[in-house]
């Protein structure tokens, strides 16, 4: 497995390695946050001295369908011990899908001071590093957020219409059969929360998970992942591209690939997703 | 029993302990590679389903989790592997998928509960297979 310093990114410092992070456990300035899809995960064992957030309990707005505002990042990133001086490594599950994901909602208060340790949980345990289900518990700070700015990396559905209508690219990382509409025919199944199935128009299909190697959970190289985006997908660096799954979970390790790996310009990543488009009235689906 | 646990960290604790308690569907019935046509569909811990049907007409089912993270379907198949024993397949057929919610309580939500949820709702309908037949020829 070659270093990722080898692997030719964009922005090869916002990824660090696992012996990076074994290396740096008990350095200060850093915080480990481990971000899950499965709830038990974190508790069932976790790097020394991770805390965790997770997307549903502590990013979401407990009301409106929306994130959490400046005065809740705050207080969330006191608890957890952070300023906005310490560096954040997010981790988790499944290549670190809601590790992005959570590292993308901290990019929405400009928390830069953010990396993702490659290959999260599943090359941690694979490497036999320790794990503990202690909880660390870190003295409250203070954190002083700006607003929230959405715009340069959240595209809502307004944004997402003008898109599509200017003939704009999008990527569709759910699996080829939810692109297609296929799956939401299935019965007795939960079908996503949406009355339609198929894609927004001029989406292209990319799975999420091509962009990273399901054996150790790692993202593949630049020269892979410029073969999927740029020589099949025909995407360029320059392109104002928006990213979409179901509700952006999925998507926002696709945007954090393409932005932070490939050094693409303008990407977006539609929160709102299929949930929102595929039960939304009047608005263009193809199949 | 989960309704009554309102501590948090107490079903956390609890939940881990199924999970550990986990055994997966027998060799006899089958191995790995698992067939797609059982397969739990939406469940990112690549959750797989059986049932089986005891002498005296009791449903016994089994499950695989093959993905080694998904510890939350491990803790659900084994807390539906013990609250079906010496059920009937009506009986097995009428568990509500508001039993992800209850078990999990606030930790679930349409982002992460899907691939539980499907995981109860492939077990029901396994069950209703076994009780139509079962009717048809009874």
């Amino acid at each position: 497995m070659t270093s990722t310093e080898v692997r030719a990114y964009a922005h090869p410092e916002v990824l660090v390695s696992t012996d990076w992070v074994a290396q740096n456990l008990k350095t200060s300035g850093i915080r480990l946050v481990e971000s899950n899809e499965d709830v038990l995960l974190y508790s069932s064992g976790h790097i020394p001295g991770a805390v965790q957030v997770d997307w549903t309990a502590d990013l979401n707005d407990p009301l409106r369908r929306d994130y959490i505002g400046k005065g809740a990042f705050e207080a969330l990133l006191s608890r957890i011990g952070v300023t906005p001086e310490t560096t954040v490594v997010f981790y988790g599950d499944k290549s670190n899908w809601w590790a992005c994901y959570a590292f993308w909602v901290f990019q929405l208060f400009g928390h830069t001071k953010a990396k993702i340790m490659d290959g999260g949980r599943l090359k941690w345990e694979k490497e036999g590093r320790p794990m503990t289900r202690e909880i660390p518990a870190y003295p409250s700070t203070q954190y002083t957020a700006r607003d929230r700015k959405d715009a340069p990396i959240r595209a809502f559905r307004n944004d997402v219409l003008a898109h599509v209508a200017a003939g704009r690219p999008l990527v569709d990382v759910r699996s080829p059969e939810e692109y297609s509409g296929q799956r939401l025919h299935m019965p007795n199944y939960p079908n996503e929360g949406a009355l339609r199935g198929g894609h927004i128009p001029g989406a292209r299909s990319v799975p999420w998970s091509r962009a990273a190697d399901p054996e150790n959970g790692t993202f593949k190289s630049a020269e892979e992942l410029w073969k999927i985006y740029r020589q099949e997908q025909g995407l360029q660096p320059t392109d104002d591209v928006v990213a979409y799954c179901r509700i952006g979970e999925r998507s926002s390790h696709t945007w954090f690939v393409l932005t932070y790996l490939l050094g693409f310009q303008h990407v977006r990543n539609y929160d709102g997703s299929w949930t929102e488009w595929g039960n939304l009235v009047d608005v263009p689906i193809e199949r | 029993m989960f309704d009554v646990v309102a501590d948090r960290e107490e079903r956390v604790m609890l939940l881990l302990d199924y999970a550990e308690r986990f055994r997966p569907v027998p060799s006899s019935i089958a191995t790995p590679p698992y067939p797609e046509d059982r397969k739990v569909p939406y469940c990112e811990s690549d959750a797989y389903v059986w049932m089986t049907q005891n002498p005296g007409g009791t449903i016994t089912p089994h499950f695989a989790v093959e993905n080694p993270s998904g510890v939350s379907a491990k803790a659900l198949a084994a807390i539906l592997m013990e609250g079906l024993q010496g059920a009937t397949p009506e009986e097995a057929a009428s568990v509500s998928e508001d039993i992800v919610e209850r078990i999990f309580r606030q930790n679930i939500s349409m982002g992460k509960g899907m691939g539980l949820t499907a995981m109860v709702q492939r077990m029901a309908a396994e069950a209703k297979a076994m009780s139509g037949k079962a009717t048809a020829h009874g």
